[in-house]
């Protein structure tokens, strides 16, 4: 049982969560993920580590409501538990070399690019920070990541805030006007990492995408998560969840997150459904 | 004694109750229902009772079969589960899954002329009949003595077990009833390894893997389950916690493919992804939030047990069809041959001498054929096996949605990576001597993390076998 000692709502649909997971804070590298089962029925889920705090034992966890387990998850309040937590797992971020880089979040995927800017601006890395939102409404972490890049760029698809369009034309004439990165960490959507690895390549320069597959075990055990990179099988769980960018095959990876899409949908509507929850579904 | 002329000379086993194929094929529950007291007594009564025992000597963890089995003719369960349980841990689990044809009841006199006894079946009933009577046996796992109530801690030994199978549990019960402090790591939310991810309900209830982790609790053994050593622990952390030694029963749980075109298709699982979804995640019961595909007709590739249970969990699943692709014949298929029986009284299509090309996906990405080519044996290669060579010209191709590959697993290297001097052969496996030993010192290994996908018996053989190395070390050493 883990105890979650801190909730907060980042935008609508976006929470954070504080969760006392001692071993997980004292070992956890930037990069790196845990898997979460919310309850006895539930799945489990994978979810970037953003932030871990050794001396409080205290791991941070940010995501968005967009499926029954995540859902779930935060219905639970702060002094209540989480189930189970397992982690942490995968490799932890490579970024050795850079000196220059910009970190790319898109959306939620703010909430995991966010701690790879941190890590490389405390070790003295020039870092840019490039954040794409829908809209106003929805921008998250906007003072946490102005704290931990040299600049900060917010663009939003609709123009209420920031810049008007998206990350990818923002790059693009970052690049053209001579920023001079050496590393583009892309972190989001997948059609927006894709988009965003093609231009790094056209520019020459080097591209690391942070995945994230359906996973069940996380430690290399069901081949779920498995994606093709530079035209192997590897498993983003215990190879990844980074990956060079731009061997990644992107179209594959949005096909098979897609399996389940159905059952997802039917799935989150009866909870919806049931006006008090789970335990009266349990019965 | 019992009257030599009561013994039962039937040239076959007793019948095994089960549920009939047609209505177990659509459910979960238990496919063999296991012996009644009558069914017992009378297949208990076919064993000689042989002076030279050539059964026990079949066994990893030495069963001591016809004293138990004598027991269980003179209807005395209590002491025939007692006999059984002074060598074995896991007597209910053993019952259900080993593959006694192989083993025990390969030697057994009576095969020489019909079938063996069914020892499995028997060892099975005195575990259920313990389990249904709430008979539990207090006796020590080495020494017959009633177990110590000594805190296990109280003789300051400590000792780690990463990863809760057989191998695990079968060494942390010898440990623990040795005083020995235990704690088992295991990186699910859930303990006991393959017998709740792997291997089926319907097969191995899951109830019975509580009961037995539970009975282990009891005696002073602690599970620390959501751990992954080599991450949330290393084993250095381990050893600066004051685990003197080591066990590493952490299975053989990475999963291999063929590297055929179309394996990254929607609908395309490892065995274990499947089994783990099933057995582990539940998601046959539509109170879990488990996910799986809606297959109508489904392929698993491969022959061995884990073919079969992955074949027979698509059945109970919804498929409409289910094969079984096997590139050999049925005279080498790797199955127990009741599991084959009992896939193929479901309804289970075997394509045996039959190989996987390729993988045929539909506009959307989602499998909808496989295509295979017939084979033919040739030599025997590396592996003594007759070669299987592709007939050209034999393609054909089978309509489906669902492909399962049962190919086989080898050891996960998560703890590898962290372990600096854990040595391992080319296969991944951790190299030991005959004890368990392993190139760290203070580190034993053993079971499917050793030799490679095997069987639960021979995993707990091994866990037995490091126990006795580690008690040895630990008093010799502190």
């Amino acid at each position: 049982m883990y105890k979650i000692t801190r909730k907060r709502y980042l935008n609508p649909s976006v929470a954070l969560m504080k969760v006392e997971a001692p071993l997980v804070a004292r070992a956890a590298k930037p990069g790196q993920f845990i898997v979460f089962r919310v309850d006895d029925l539930g799945e489990r889920v994978p979810l970037t580590i953003a932030d871990a705090e050794p001396a409080s034992g205290e791991i941070t966890i940010i995501f968005q409501i967009i499926g029954l387990s995540t859902r779930l998850l935060s219905e639970k309040n702060e002094g209540e538990f989480i189930l189970d937590i397992a982690g942490p797992l995968g490799q932890p971020t490579e970024t050795a070399g850079a000196k220059r880089v910009c970190v790319v979040g898109g959306g939620v995927g703010c909430a995991i690019a966010y701690p790879q800017a941190k890590a490389l601006h405390s070790a003295g890395v020039y870092v840019d920070m490039l954040a794409g939102f829908r809209n106003k409404d929805i921008v998250i972490l906007e003072t946490e990541m102005r704290g931990q890049s040299d600049n900060l760029y917010i663009t939003t698809d609709d123009g209420s805030y920031g810049e008007k369009g998206f990350v990818t034309a923002k790059l693009q004439s970052l690049i053209e006007g001579g920023a001079g990165y050496d590393l583009i960490i892309a972190i989001g959507p997948v059609i927006m990492m894709k988009l965003l690895c093609g231009i790094a390549k056209k520019a020459g320069i080097r591209a690391i995408v942070s995945l994230n597959p359906i996973m069940i075990d996380g430690t290399g055990m069901c081949g779920c998560c498995r994606v093709t990179v530079g035209g192997r099988t590897r498993f983003a769980c215990v190879d990844g969840p980074d990956f060079d960018g731009h061997l990644v095959d992107f179209d594959e990876l949005s096909r098979r997150n897609s399996v389940y899409r159905e059952q997802e949908a039917a799935a989150m509507e009866k909870h919806v459904c049931r006006l008090t929850g789970r335990e009266t579904a349990n019965g | 004694m019992v009257d030599k002329t009561e013994r039962n000379m039937a040239p076959e086993k007793t019948k095994m109750p089960e549920q009939p194929p047609e209505e177990r094929r659509r459910n979960f529950a238990e496919a063999s229902l296991g012996y009644s007291e009558t069914d017992a007594l009378s297949e208990a009564r076919r064993c000689l009772n042989c002076k030279h025992k050539p059964c026990a000597a079949g066994c990893p963890v030495n069963v001591r079969i016809p004293e138990f089995i004598e027991k269980i003719a003179e209807g005395d369960f209590a002491a025939a589960y007692n006999i059984i349980k002074t060598t074995n841990a896991l007597p209910a689990v053993c019952g259900r899954v080993c593959p006694q044809e192989n083993q025990c009841e390969k030697f057994c006199v009576r095969a020489k002329n019909g079938e063996s006894v069914g020892i499995g079946r028997l060892e099975r009933f005195a575990a259920d009949w313990a389990a249904a009577s709430g008979y539990s046996s207090h006796i020590d796992d080495n020494n017959e003595e009633p177990r110590k109530n000594a805190s296990p801690s109280g003789r300051g030994l400590k000792a780690a077990v990463i990863g809760s199978g057989p191998a695990g549990l079968t060494c942390a019960g010898d440990l623990a009833a040795a005083g020995v402090s235990v704690t088992v790591f295991e990186a699910f939310h859930t303990a006991g390894g393959v017998l709740q991810y792997g291997i089926p309900e319907f097969r191995l209830p899951k109830a019975i893997v509580d009961k037995e982790i539970n009975a282990l609790k009891a005696s002073g053994v602690e599970i620390s389950l959501n751990t992954i050593i080599g991450r949330t622990l290393t084993l250095d952390d381990l050893r600066q916690e004051g685990f003197r030694a080591v066990f590493i029963g952490t299975g053989a749980g990475l999963p291999s493919f063929m590297g055929i075109e179309g394996e990254q298709l929607l609908g395309v699982y490892s065995a274990n992804e499947y089994l783990t979804r099933v057995n582990l995640m539940k998601c046959y019961n539509p109170d879990y939030d488990t996910p799986i595909y809606k297959s109508r007709a489904a392929a698993v590739v491969g022959g061995g047990n884990v073919a079969m249970d992955a074949a027979r969990c698509a059945l109970r699943l919804g498929a409409e069809r289910v094969y079984i692709v096997y590139r050999r014949g049925m005279g080498e298929i790797p199955a127990r041959a009741e599991e084959i029986h009992h896939a193929r009284e479901e309804g289970v299509i075997f394509k045996t001498l039959c190989a996987p090309v390729k993988i045929l996906g539909d506009e959307n990405g989602r499998v909808s054929a496989i295509e295979c080519i017939e084979m033919e044996l040739g030599e025997p290669d590396a592996s003594g096996r007759a070669r299987p060579v592709p007939k050209e010209g034999s393609g054909f191709v089978l309509e489906l949605d669902t492909v399962i590959m049962a190919i086989g697993s080898s050891p996960n290297p998560l703890l590898k990576r962290t372990a600096e001097g854990l040595q391992t052969d080319r296969r991944g496996c951790i190299v030991t001597d005959e004890h368990g030993a392993a190139s760290l010192p203070g580190v034993w290994a053993g079971g499917d993390a050793v030799s490679g996908a095997a069987t639960v018996i021979n995993a707990m053989g091994a866990g037995k076998t490091a126990a006795r190395a580690i008690i040895k070390y630990l008093e010799t050493s502190s």
